[in-house]
């Protein structure tokens, strides 16, 4: 009886295993857009969007880029790649203003807009699909188009601060340098000027020594100490 | 001689004191239940809340002036230790009295410039007045200055 409860137990374990796995989820395809992008009007602006699939990228990846203007409902299919060949708008608002930026085997999606104009308000959705990887979330992104883009927050303020510390860093950096070297240029000179003194001192002894022999031995002279200047 | 010392790390620590406050503290603009400051709006009425101020470069140039000053009076506090210990006797502190000096310009700038462009970014009403934190930079400045000087003339002794 114990047996046949043990072996029980094992099959539940090893169903629960079983139905732990085939119920797993498969891993979805993750697709990554900033979440809003500033342009200018007549500039260009790169709508960038990259994705993460547990597969090998294959031939079969398609790339989607979808449309939808501000304000309206409808959706509109831009961008569309497709066995290794990226196929761009060229009869709608898009024509000639778009280009593909983007390396599937890197994966980036991403496309370039040229020119851009006001009508470019709207939310771009990147989708992408790489066979057997195909279940996932699309991104979308925001577009913007401005006038002036207002710069970031903090770029005036940590421009600012930095700048200001850098040039105070500078400054005493400079003033202990020129000090430094003041000091080293003013020991040389005192190490040059008690060096004279003391040759000075010298010649002087033996003057007073070499008149005090004179009497006794006039033979002995030269031989003066010539090193003491240098 | 160490009552000297004492006087002139309060003074310091005062000025100190009196620049995070005024950087901190959201009362620069005072409009009824409303404040405006370098880094929120908090209007206390029926509802609190606080947002964001706006990111005009004017306001941002005040809020880099007045953290700059903060750096520059913590290092000057921190160098006036270090030459208390290094310098020698009949010395000056001269580097700690220039970053003291420094840090005061740097509230006077931004408080003058708060007070030159504030209607940029705040519209002004009739009962619009100057918070205390405003008062405290103003006031920042001459202590900062005068303890800076101080650091310069003063020599080291004992």
């Amino acid at each position: 009886m114990s047996q046949g409860a043990g072996d029980s137990r094992s099959l539940l374990v090893l169903a629960g295993l079983l139905a732990v796995l085939g119920l797993a989820p498969t891993s979805a395809i993750h697709v990554y857009t900033p979440r809003e992008v500033y342009g200018t009007v007549g500039s260009h602006v790169t709508l960038s969007c990259s994705f993460w699939s547990s597969e090998w990228i294959s031939e079969d990846i398609s790339i989607t880029w979808h449309f939808q203007a501000e304000g309206s409902r409808d959706s509109i299919s831009i961008f569309h790649y497709a066995k290794g060949q990226p196929y761009i708008d060229d009869v709608g608002t898009f024509k000639e203003r778009m280009e593909w930026a983007g390396n599937p085997r890197r994966k980036d999606g991403s496309i370039v807009i040229h020119n851009l104009d006001y009508t470019d308000n709207g939310t771009f959705t990147c989708d992408v699909k790489n066979p057997p990887d195909i279940v996932g979330k699309s991104s979308q992104v925001t577009l913007y188009v401005l006038e002036k883009v207002p710069t970031r927050y903090g770029v005036v303020l940590g421009s600012i601060i930095g700048g200001a510390l850098l040039l105070v860093l500078l400054v005493v950096a400079l003033v202990y340098l020129v000090r430094y070297c003041w000091l080293r240029r003013q020991a040389v000179l005192q190490r040059r000027l008690s060096a004279m003194e003391k040759g000075k001192l010298q010649r002087s002894a033996k003057d007073a020594s070499k008149r005090g022999r004179q009497v006794s031995t006039p033979r002995r002279e030269g031989g003066v100490k010539r090193g003491a200047g240098i | 001689m160490l009552l000297l010392l004492l006087g002139i790390i309060v003074l310091h620590v005062t000025v100190l004191v009196l620049l995070f406050v005024s950087t901190i503290v959201s009362q620069w603009l005072v409009n009824g239940g409303q404040t405006a400051d370098l880094w929120q709006n908090c209007s206390s009425g029926t509802i609190f809340q606080c947002l964001t101020s706006s990111t005009n470069e004017w306001l941002q140039s005040v809020q880099a002036m007045m953290i700059l000053s903060i750096i520059f009076s913590v290092l000057s506090l921190f160098l006036f230790f270090c030459q208390l210990f290094t310098l020698t006797k009949g010395g000056r502190f001269y580097i700690t009295g220039i970053f003291q000096i420094l840090a005061g310009l740097c509230v006077m700038s931004g408080a003058a410039i708060f007070t030159v462009r504030h209607t940029d970014w705040h519209q002004a009403s009739e009962n619009t007045s100057y918070g205390f934190a405003y008062i405290l930079a103003w006031l920042a400045f001459p202590l900062a200055l005068a303890s800076g000087i101080i650091y310069v003339i003063l020599r080291k002794r004992e």
